[in-house]
């Protein structure tokens, strides 16, 4: 039997197969699934901003792109995976709201998104999926044993990539 | 600046709860007024939750629900958001203009957008009046989605200050048909404006 660890909004956890990580309602934020091909040890974080600087209240650090992607990949290590295997898949970063004349803080599913991409580039972490942006909600489940990720959503339709 | 909600003393609390009972009677009374009915109300409860507890007091991350959000304008900035269940987004719209069959079409969303409209617009004003400050809002933005996708919007932008979210919970009932709504308001300055907004409440933080 594999169990189902749910992440809540600003969190992150790590599994191993057969067990599966999972994150509902995702909206602007992101979330980021690492995993490791060798040892299966996948972890997932559910970041809500680009990043913990300028931010004078950072104490949670999967709050944060930046410090919740360092935390992830420290937890992967510990529990026996290779930082230099790692490859991750993002999903999320949308834009729930539209509105004609835009300003910043309607943006920051994009900000999100691309403030993720930015940190893993620099980390050397190949991206082999990207489903981010669009004005919907998505549910995603990571599975362990085969490193794929479940994108449900409603209306938009449900994947695998 | 910092944890406010954190931090947040007693006084500042009733500041916010009396906020949301004058904003949300006043959004009664307007909601009275639009279906042309008697509207009763449950006296508002005001929360200050973790971000984690809040879709569990909706029903989970992946219920359906109507989120109809505005910006803020004028002596303070920021946005105001009013989510509903879908089943009473649909009794709201079968109290003011009773269709035969639920459809999720274009009237539909333009009658939750000025019931949005009239019911913040209301809640604004209220505490425009109660702050003396000049506000008011945008053109309504409306999004039909999960809750917990919906709820991110507000939740990074108290996320900006903090691990938590102010959320003020109304129910109002049209006693006639016994029909209620259940609806939720979140109301998020900017970051620069709770300061504002406080002294001219006459708290200090």
């Amino acid at each position: 039997m594999s169990l189902v660890h749910k992440v809540g909004m600003a969190d992150l956890k790590i599994c191993v197969p057969p067990d599966v990580l999972s994150t509902l309602g995702l909206g602007s934020c992101i979330g980021i699934c690492l995993y490791d091909p060798g040892s299966k040890i996948s972890g997932l974080a559910h970041i809500m901003l680009p990043s913990s600087e300028l931010i004078k209240n950072n104490s949670n650090v999967a709050k944060f792109a930046d410090t919740a992607i360092i935390k992830l990949i420290d937890d992967m290590v510990t529990a026996g995976a290779n930082k230099r295997r790692l490859v991750s898949k993002i999903a999320g970063g949308a834009q729930m709201f539209a509105f004609t004349s835009q300003n910043d803080s309607m943006k920051v599913g994009q900000r999100n998104a691309e403030s993720v991409r930015l940190i893993l580039k620099g980390l050397n972490i190949p991206i082999l999926a990207d489903d981010t942006g669009g004005n919907y909600g998505r549910t995603i489940e990571f599975y362990s044993d085969n490193g794929k990720l479940l994108i449900k959503t409603i209306g938009h339709g449900t994947k695998e990539v | 600046m910092g944890e406010y909600f954190d931090n947040m003393n007693g006084m500042v609390l009733d500041v916010l709860k009396e906020i949301g009972n004058i904003g949300a009677g006043n959004a009664a009374t307007a909601l009275a007024k639009m279906i042309d009915k008697k509207v009763d109300m449950k006296v508002p409860k005001v929360s200050i939750l973790e971000f984690k507890e809040v879709p569990e007091l909706l029903g989970g991350e992946e219920t359906e629900f109507c989120g109809i959000f505005f910006k803020i304008e004028g002596d303070i900035n920021g946005s105001i958001m009013f989510l509903l269940e879908m089943e009473s987004a649909f009794n709201l719209i079968d109290l003011l203009m009773p269709r035969e069959e639920r459809l999720m079409d274009e009237f539909t969303f333009s009658a939750l957008q000025e019931i949005g409209n009239i019911l913040s617009g209301s809640y604004i004003s209220s505490l425009s009046g109660l702050t003396n400050l000049n506000m008011h809002i945008s053109v309504p933005s409306l999004c039909i989605d999960m809750a917990g996708a919906i709820l991110s919007v507000p939740a990074i932008q108290f996320g900006q200050i903090g691990d938590k979210i102010l959320i003020i919970e109304n129910q109002f009932i049209e006693p006639e048909g016994n029909e209620s709504v259940k609806g939720y308001f979140f109301l998020i300055p900017d970051v620069e404006s709770y300061e504002i907004l406080f002294k001219s409440l006459g708290v200090s933080l």
